[in-house]
């Protein structure tokens, strides 16, 4: 059952990350990101990380993608690639290249330690009958708010930063400086 | 000896990320729009999540979980700056592709 699942989620994640890669079409491509994240989702479940995989669904797929699919259909990008045309020859050959290399090395680098991973921890006792059902938010709560506080409350600020710096960006410029036409058209 | 082959091991999760990574990094290097670029980023980010993820599991460690807590707020946050400076170069150019920008002068 659980090889089951693990199939199809890896299914689910590799056809999405490719999709990301080869489809021209942007809207496409971020549909294709939506089965990778779900996917990835499927894996928390499995590995028992049950708050982070409806973070994962909420957050990613729900907001991330969907902002993505905002910017994509506002600003009328939605043109497909010309993939055929390679601007730089030997470019994808070579990205492929990098990418194989990349993969073989840190794969082999898995194989080759998969002997030295040893228990360290308490473990995450989801499993054991008394643990309940929400114990891997109660562990992740304890664990963020009396080891990490410091950087969860850090977190708040980079948001606000985050959130304060994208609206000074993405601000249209004032209507004084109409030098460019296409700024007043959307 | 059907059992030993009947659920997958840390190994199986992390190659799997590994695949992820340097699928997102070719795309990241293919890839011109740079909308689709912050996708392959995207990837990559989620392939480190499984990762961690894998490994809180195994090495029975909750701090995995939380760093991909944090890791999932900062790409967040990531993305919304990206994305603000990205609508404000294609506003200006519609078509621009990440050749096009590899100044940052406007």
């Amino acid at each position: 059952m659980q090889l089951f699942v693990f199939v199809c989620a890896a299914a689910m994640i590799l056809v999405g990350a490719i999709g990301v890669i080869v489809r021209s079409h942007p809207v496409h491509a971020a549909l294709s990101l939506i089965l990778t994240l779900f996917g990835v989702a499927v894996l928390f479940v499995a590995q028992e990380a049950h708050f982070l995989a409806a973070v994962q669904v909420i957050v990613y797929a729900g907001a991330i993608v969907v902002l993505f699919l905002f910017v994509i259909m506002l600003l009328g990008v939605d043109k497909a690639e010309a993939l055929r045309i390679d601007p730089v020859k030997v470019q994808r050959p070579l990205a492929v290249i990098v990418g194989l290399g990349l993969f073989g090395l840190v794969a082999a680098a898995i194989v080759r330690s998969r002997d030295s991973l040893v228990v360290r921890g308490r473990g995450i006792d989801i499993a054991s009958g008394d643990a309940g059902h929400d114990s891997n938010i109660r562990q992740l709560a304890n664990d963020l708010f009396s080891n990490h506080v410091f950087a969860f409350e850090i977190t708040s600020v980079l948001l606000v930063i985050a959130v304060v710096g994208t609206v000074l960006l993405a601000r249209r410029p004032r209507s004084g400086s109409a030098t460019d036409p296409s700024a007043g058209s959307k | 000896m059907h059992l030993a082959i009947a659920s997958p091991t840390t190994t199986w999760y992390l190659v799997l990320a590994s695949l992820l990574f340097a699928i997102g990094s070719v795309g990241v290097l293919v890839r011109r729009n740079p909308l689709v670029m912050f996708m392959c980023i995207e990837l990559m980010l989620n392939a480190v999540n499984l990762t961690f993820v894998a490994l809180a599991r195994k090495l029975g460690d909750i701090g995995g979980q939380t760093t991909v807590f944090f890791v999932m707020v900062v790409a967040a946050a990531e993305v919304v700056v990206g994305l603000g400076i990205i609508v404000s170069i294609l506003r200006r150019r519609p078509s621009a592709t990440a050749d096009d920008i590899a100044e940052l002068k406007g």
